[in-house]
């Protein structure tokens, strides 16, 4: 036993569990989930009274940077920053300069995770250039450390390519992710169409155009009988399809960002950039649709879409501004505002246990003994404003900045060592 | 109300009734002023003021200047073809440049939607809202208004058409609320494809159909078709947009017989209106233009006297 983590309410989605216990680590893994556990040998002691302890937040969909625009993030600091925020897993998107297409580049995001302290994994391009035309090596990517695919960014729109590649990535056994938005409908909108871009006069993304790709993405799961996880779900409409499709047996999964759940596209007025998102911020009826669907089980991964910009491409005009903001060190404060309407362990079983079972990491996401020793401990209650300083990203791209948050992670702990706190 | 309080003109939403009609009553003082034979009066002495143009435009820019002018402002034109902008310089470096050579007051127009505001929150100067993308034209707005005032004697009650591409008209959205705000009925006409989603909200009527967006109207503002936009294949051609949506003698009768005849101009004779309706008794066009320089020496007088 190398540490013990005393009195916090433990909740493991996975197990059921919700109540004050222990848990004893040693090298690395989980010994024991107990009550009253006795130290054995000379273990560090946590004491997590009044604390959550749960598994370490695992984050499918996040952008680093590395290699192109290190003065954004690099892999380093996006951890850095993941692990302030309790993610111990976090899952990099392809969308680098160069993009993750071949077997060297996704070795290289790889490789640099491993100097990390948590667990960074390259997600590869589904198509070469994420131009949507010709499919990557896919075994290749797999054998080079890659644990899903996608274009990012880039919905695969040719259906065509979108069915080989279904149909091809069985063979590797790894998941698609698609950005479902249909490209013409979509086309140089900035925010959600609607009353507000209407009144603010900036061109606008109407809801049908992520329709249509989620509903073109579950009949190709259907046709390949492949699995596709469908990227930031945003609309009423999606959940609906979706929910349909869930219930034909259909192979399909989804995630939502923390901010899909929390801003609507009224926050757009004002022009503040850090509420340009893509795919963008949409209405009320959406967010309660998007709780429905969590709490349904329809969508079962929450994820930060952490997409780290500099002041220059977020310090100009609505329309040219880039599309993103940073998230994994608010994602904790701003989900425990949402648990009046979504219980505590479903949210973090979306941040744990679902992301893990989805993505195939049968050695973590919950606190089962033998498991990893990924934890996160946070205080539900403790209060924080959120201030550029206090960010650890290299950007700085939030709207959330200047707010108070309730809720802070103490420790992150992966592979049994503290690597924040 | 007597007293103005804020410091920027970015949009007719953000203002009250009374904020709008104290502009227009300052605007009735000032018209008289270019009437005389010493266009000018001392009010803004000392004070100096850019007209910052990022998008063509010879009207609202000459206007704003005669503005500035006949109230002894001092005001350089700064256009972005000879600027550093080409070399790259941004819009807030190009501000904070002109602002440390001791700008009052900046005019701006720029193709995209909210700059105005976004350089107003960073800079202490005034700014006046000349056109951003297809958001807000304000001093736009308050000419059309203030025509509107005295022809009709007022604006509450009356019906008013805004007939064209509504989508993308910055004009369409300033006369949109400051006519709602001082009680106007506002109807919106323009082929579907030109309407933009969630309009009605603002609480105007749309039609389709010119015939019934013309019933009983007591002005019509024709807005200008970018042919440009022909492009991306909002209408078919020119000439079914003319068919069904031009302004000429034969469907001008189907609004009131003393219906006044508005455009934001530049005109395209022939698409949007017809030589022979732009130039009847109805129409109004070239007062716009004259209300026009009282309007923004009204705007300018409020912002900057005192200040």
């Amino acid at each position: 036993m190398d540490l013990l983590i005393k009195n916090g309410r433990v909740i493991d989605p996975a197990q059921g569990i919700d109540e004050v216990m222990d848990i004893a680590c040693a090298k690395g893994t989980i010994e024991k989930v107990a009550k009253k556990i006795k130290p054995q040998g000379n273990p560090r002691i946590i004491d997590a009274s009044n604390k959550i302890v749960c598994p370490g937040f695992i984050d499918s969909h996040c952008h680093l940077r590395e290699p192109g625009r290190e003065d954004e993030e690099t892999i380093k600091t996006g951890a850095t920053s993941a692990a302030a925020g309790g993610y111990t897993t976090i899952m990099a998107m392809p969308n680098t300069d160069p993009c993750l297409d071949t077997g060297p580049m996704v070795a290289f995001v790889f490789n640099k995770g491993r100097e990390t302290s948590i667990s960074v994994f390259p997600i590869g391009a589904i198509t070469k250039n994420r131009a949507g035309k010709e499919l990557t090596e896919m075994a290749d990517l797999v054998e080079n450390g890659a644990v899903a695919f996608s274009d990012d960014g880039n919905c695969v729109a040719d259906n065509r390519v979108m069915r080989r590649a279904l149909e091809y990535a069985k063979m590797v056994d790894r998941p698609l992710i698609d950005h479902p938005e249909e490209p013409a409908l979509a086309r140089n909108g900035v925010m959600n169409e609607g009353k507000v871009s209407t009144l603010l006069g900036l061109p606008g993304i109407p809801e049908e155009s992520e329709e249509i790709a989620v509903f073109r993405d579950i009949t190709l799961a259907s046709l390949t009988e492949n699995r596709i996880h469908l990227a930031h779900l945003t609309s009423a409409g999606s959940v609906a399809l979706l929910r349909q499709a869930k219930k034909k047996g259909v192979p399909v999964t989804a995630e939502v960002t923390v901010h899909h759940l929390l801003l609507t596209d009224e926050s757009v007025r004002g022009y503040n950039t850090n509420t340009k998102v893509s795919p963008p911020l949409r209405t009320k009826n959406d967010l309660k649709s998007l709780k429905e669907g969590i709490k349904d089980g329809i969508i079962e991964v929450i994820v930060t879409d952490h997409a780290p910009h500099s002041r220059e491409e977020k310090e100009t005009d609505f329309e040219n501004a880039a599309f993103g903001i940073i998230g994994f060190e608010t994602a904790l404060p701003l989900l425990l505002r949402l648990t009046d309407d979504i219980p505590l362990s479903l949210l973090i079983a979306c941040l744990t246990s679902n992301p893990a079972r989805i993505f195939r990491f049968t050695d973590r996401g919950s606190l089962k003994k033998g498991l990893r020793a990924d934890i996160t401990i946070f205080d539900p209650k403790e209060e924080w404003t959120l201030t550029e300083a206090a960010i650890k990203s290299r950007s700085k791209n939030t709207p959330f900045l200047g707010e108070k948050m309730q809720g802070r992670v103490c420790y992150t702990i992966c592979n049994g060592k503290v690597v924040s706190g | 109300m007597n007293s103005w309080k804020r410091k920027d003109l970015l949009g007719l939403e953000e203002l009250s009734a009374e904020e709008i009609e104290f502009i227009l009553t300052t605007a009735a003082s000032f018209k008289e002023v270019s009437t005389r034979e010493i266009k000018k009066v001392p009010a803004l002495r000392g004070k100096t003021i850019a007209n910052l143009f990022f998008e063509p435009s010879t009207r609202t820019r000459t206007s704003f200047e005669l503005a500035a002018k006949r109230l002894s402002a001092d005001i350089v034109n700064f256009s972005p073809s000879a600027s550093s902008l080409v070399k790259g310089e941004t819009v807030l470096d190009t501000g904070e440049n002109l602002e440390a050579m001791k700008m009052d007051c900046f005019i701006v127009r720029h193709s995209c939607a909210g700059v105005v505001e976004f350089l107003a929150k960073r800079l202490k100067a005034s700014f006046i809202n000349a056109g951003d993308g297809s958001h807000e034209h304000p001093t736009q707005g308050l000419l059309d208004i203030f025509t509107i005032k005295e022809k009709k004697g007022g604006i509450k009650g009356l019906n008013v058409t805004i007939l064209g591409d509504i989508r993308h008209s910055r004009v369409a959205r300033s006369n949109l609320w400051g006519l709602l705000k001082l009680g106007a009925r506002v109807t919106l006409c323009g082929p579907p494809t030109l309407i933009p989603p969630g309009i009605e909200a603002t609480g105007a009527r749309v039609t389709y159909d010119l015939k019934k967006a013309l019933k009983d109207a007591d002005a019509v503002n024709v807005l200008r078709i970018q042919v440009e936009r022909q492009k991306e294949n909002y209408f078919p051609s020119p000439r079914e947009y003319s068919r069904q949506y031009q302004i000429n003698a034969e469907t001008i009768r189907w609004a009131k017989p003393d219906v006044l005849i508005m455009h934001p101009g530049p005109m395209n004779r022939g698409l949007e209106i017809s030589s022979e309706a732009a130039e009847c008794s109805n129409s109004v066009i070239l007062t716009q233009v004259e209300n026009g320089v009282a309007v923004r020496m009204a705007v300018l007088y409020l912002l900057l006297v005192g200040k």
